[in-house]
């Protein structure tokens, strides 16, 4: 009897994995817990063992074979002893070099993520290479936070930078976020440009008395002489399965205080250009990652000084029936919905990706307005005081009479995040729900 | 140590004093409405910040808590603008937005001023991380009430400090109270001193009324931390004669107790010592005084004479 080896799903968000290399040749005998092969997820590169013994019969995929979807056969494992003296034969003297080679290049340090095409990179790529080329042109910069060297970050964000910047520069912090963020505001206050990595924005709750009454508030308690240019950045809102404490949505929370800038990029695009603003900035930047959108691929500027500037938001599809506004993962969900809407009830949807959260881009919001005369805004965080809640007084304020229907809001359930899927999949917007929105303000 | 000279026994007595009357002018003009909000005054822990500041190098860094108007004295800030921001005018060094708890002056490395207790030793720490980053021989000296001695974040900054072996000198000013709650009540195990041991830091424990065991001590730790041997910690003794805030009546200890404090009173130190050692007579020292009783008038004066803030302040410095 054969079973079947599966790409295996290691980590909550993953889809899909790439055959780092195989540790087995065809025809050798396996024993529940052999190491059998090296998968790379989005999070890292993780050893694949056996769950059952017997003999590798076929191995379907070969050393560096990409994306493979999780769940799809890797490889075959059959009981029967006549295929082993077969494969063997064929191969003898070949097994134990294979192996032992296996077995020494796996302990060498994680090869560096280096895309082939450089104008069209992952989401974390684009985060990752505007740290290091922000930190080879100013030795002011450095980041720190919980695995972000040795480790090579937690969600590999930042992948080989210890190797270039050295221990000085990368910053390997105990799980002490009170301390260590207290420790980069004044390290900020002192000059220092520190880019303060949270393993995710659920833990900044442990800190945030130093990031909104330290970093946010110096600068205006001493009357403009101290500021605190640093960057707390890392993923943001729900990832996979998670549950409640860790699947979060901080962006109304950091955008309701003055003094602190608040951006969410939405693409490897905005990501390159947000965060090298944010990096540059003389205050402190809150910059909302989601880890969802780590494996997100799409082109960049080739220019390396391209920023965008705090406060621009972009229409990422123009339209003149509803204006939809939204920012970080759910522009994607949008986009989808727009492309829907135009199929089924040819709506021209004008999506506007807000990119930055604080300060907010009115204008852009106001003028789109008063082009479709509705609007339905979408996010990931949950409903009362949030994102949208600004925009609907925005809108109220300055739009008032260009508006043909109620302003919907799409938001979270305003409920604690719930662990299994099926109810997971109902707390989070869909596109379904933005679909019903627009409808909605279209009264049909 | 070196021996003091005689001037720079003045100067202990000078600064003493500055701050004894100004605290006392504060308190007066706090009475009048003058000052608002909270004012915790600094009578009685007067040697502490003196003491330390004869051992400090012009860009040491130093970070407090709220009870800051001694601290900024002692780092030879002006009277007038100190007192400018005590009474929320646009000449105060934070332009009348800080007020009494929020201080700094970047210029002279004084680092706040902070109202959240605890949150200024991990600033400290990572003002201290600055100075090793930088590579530049200065430490930071980091303030921390008794009462922040049982806040988590103090512990986190002590790892972090040791851990990273930071240039950071911190001074813990026990005076007996977090508010209205003694040490006893609030610190299981009260050896303040001791709280570094779990990280490896030493730590040692001094009369803080005396203003010479302040400069001998300050002075040894001040010399380990810029070694780079890493942290420090002081635990200075001290005593406050007055409530926590203005509005504290100080009900929860015993008028003994404070004339006991009172009986050992460090500007009286300072002055036997003065007067024991020939430096100067009673009638030099009180001249001395008289002249300070005057500049802290005059500070009173032009910070009442001064200006609020203009109405356009209200938006300025939340961004630069």
């Amino acid at each position: 009897m054969s079973i079947e080896i599966l790409m295996p799903a290691l980590s909550p968000t993953m889809t899909e994995g790439n055959l780092t290399k195989w540790l087995v040749i065809e025809g050798q005998e396996v024993k529940a817990g052999d190491v059998i092969a090296e998968i790379e997820t989005d999070k890292a590169t993780m050893e694949v063992e056996a769950v059952d013994e017997g003999f590798v019969e076929k191995l379907f995929f070969k050393d560096g074979d990409v994306n493979i979807p999780v769940n799809k056969p890797i490889a075959l494992i059959s009981g029967d002893k006549k295929l082993k003296s077969k494969k063997i034969n064929e191969k003898t003297g070949t097994v134990d070099k294979k192996i032992k080679e296996s077995k020494k290049s796996s302990t060498q340090p994680i090869e560096e993520d280096v895309p082939v095409d450089n104008e069209h990179i992952t989401m974390r790529e684009a985060i990752r290479d505007t740290i290091a080329e922000e930190m080879r042109k100013d030795k002011k910069v450095f980041i720190l936070g919980e695995e972000v060297a040795e480790y090579q970050g937690a969600y590999k964000v930042t992948q080989g930078l210890l190797d270039e910047f050295g221990d000085k520069r990368v910053i390997d912090t105990p799980i002490s976020e009170q301390g260590f963020t207290g420790l980069a505001v004044g390290a900020a206050f002192k000059g220092l440009t520190p880019i303060v990595e949270f393993m995710t924005f659920n833990f900044s709750m442990q800190a945030i008395d130093q990031i909104i009454n330290s970093a946010a508030k110096t600068l205006y308690m001493s009357g403009g002489q101290i500021n605190c240019p640093i960057v707390f950045r890392g993923p943001n809102g729900a990832a996979a399965q998670v549950a409640a404490q860790h699947s979060q949505d901080f962006s109304s929370w950091y955008s309701h205080v003055p003094g602190l800038k608040v951006l969410a990029p939405s693409t490897p695009f905005n990501a390159k250009g947000l965060l090298r603003s944010a990096i540059r900035d003389p205050n402190p930047v809150i910059f909302l990652e989601n880890e969802i959108l780590y494996g997100l691929k799409g082109e960049i500027s080739s220019d390396d000084n391209f920023t965008i500037p705090f406060g621009k938001a972009n229409i990422a599809k123009e339209g003149t029936d509803t204006t939809i506004v939204t920012y970080s993962i759910m522009l994607q969900k949008t986009l989808h919905a727009a492309k829907i809407l135009k199929n089924e009830f040819n709506l021209e949807i004008e999506v506007i990706d807000l990119q930055s959260l604080r300060p907010i881009d009115s204008e852009t919001i106001i003028n789109s307005v008063k082009k479709t005369n509705r609007i339905v805004t979408v996010e990931e965080s949950w409903p009362i005081a949030s994102i949208g809640s600004e925009i609907v007084n925005i809108i109220q304020k300055n739009a008032f009479d260009d508006l043909d229907a109620p302003i919907i809001k799409v938001n979270s359930a305003d409920v604690p995040m719930p662990y299994s899927s099926s109810l997971e999949k109902l707390y989070l917007p869909q596109i379904d729900d933005i679909v019903k929105a627009v409808k909605e303000v279209n009264y049909i | 140590m070196k021996k003091l000279t005689k001037s720079e026994h003045i100067k202990i007595y000078s600064y003493m004093m500055k701050i004894r009357r100004f605290e006392e002018r504060s308190s007066q003009l706090y009475g009048m409405g003058h000052i608002g909000g909270f004012c915790h005054l600094y009578i009685g822990q007067e040697a502490v910040v003196v003491g330390v500041l004869m051992t400090i190098k012009k860009n040491d860094s130093v970070v407090t808590t709220y009870r800051d108007h001694g601290h900024m004295i002692a780092r030879g800030l002006e009277l007038k603008k100190i007192m400018a921001e005590l009474t929320g005018r646009a000449e105060g060094y934070s332009s009348g937005k800080g007020g009494s708890m929020h201080m700094f002056s970047k210029e002279n490395n004084f680092y706040g001023g902070h109202g959240i207790v605890g949150a200024q030793v991990p600033i400290g720490t990572g003002i201290a991380f600055t100075h090793k980053y930088n590579d530049d021989k200065n430490i930071c000296r980091t303030y921390i009430g008794d009462g922040a001695m049982n806040n988590g974040q103090v512990f986190e900054a002590f790892n972090l400090a040791a851990l990273w072996k930071l240039p950071a000198l911190y001074i813990i000013e026990n005076n007996k109270y977090g508010m209205g709650t003694s040490v006893d009540r609030a610190a299981a195990g009260s050896d303040l001193y001791k709280r570094g041991e779990a990280f490896g830091i030493k730590g040692e424990i001094i009369d803080g009324m005396n203003v010479y065991s302040v400069i001998k001590a300050a002075a040894k730790a001040g010399e380990y931390v810029r070694s780079g041997k890493g942290p420090y910690i002081l635990e200075v003794q001290t005593y406050r004669y007055r409530g926590h805030s203005m509005s504290d009546p100080a009900k929860y200890r015993t008028k003994a107790e404070l004339e006991e404090y009172k009986n050992s009173d460090p500007i009286e130190i300072v002055k036997e010592e003065i007067i024991k050692k020939k430096i100067a007579t009673n009638k030099e020292l009180e001249k001395i005084g008289k002249e300070i009783i005057k500049e802290v008038k005059t500070a009173a004066d032009f910070a009442l004479e001064s200006n609020f803030p203009e109405n356009k302040e209200l938006f300025t410095d939340v961004y630069l």
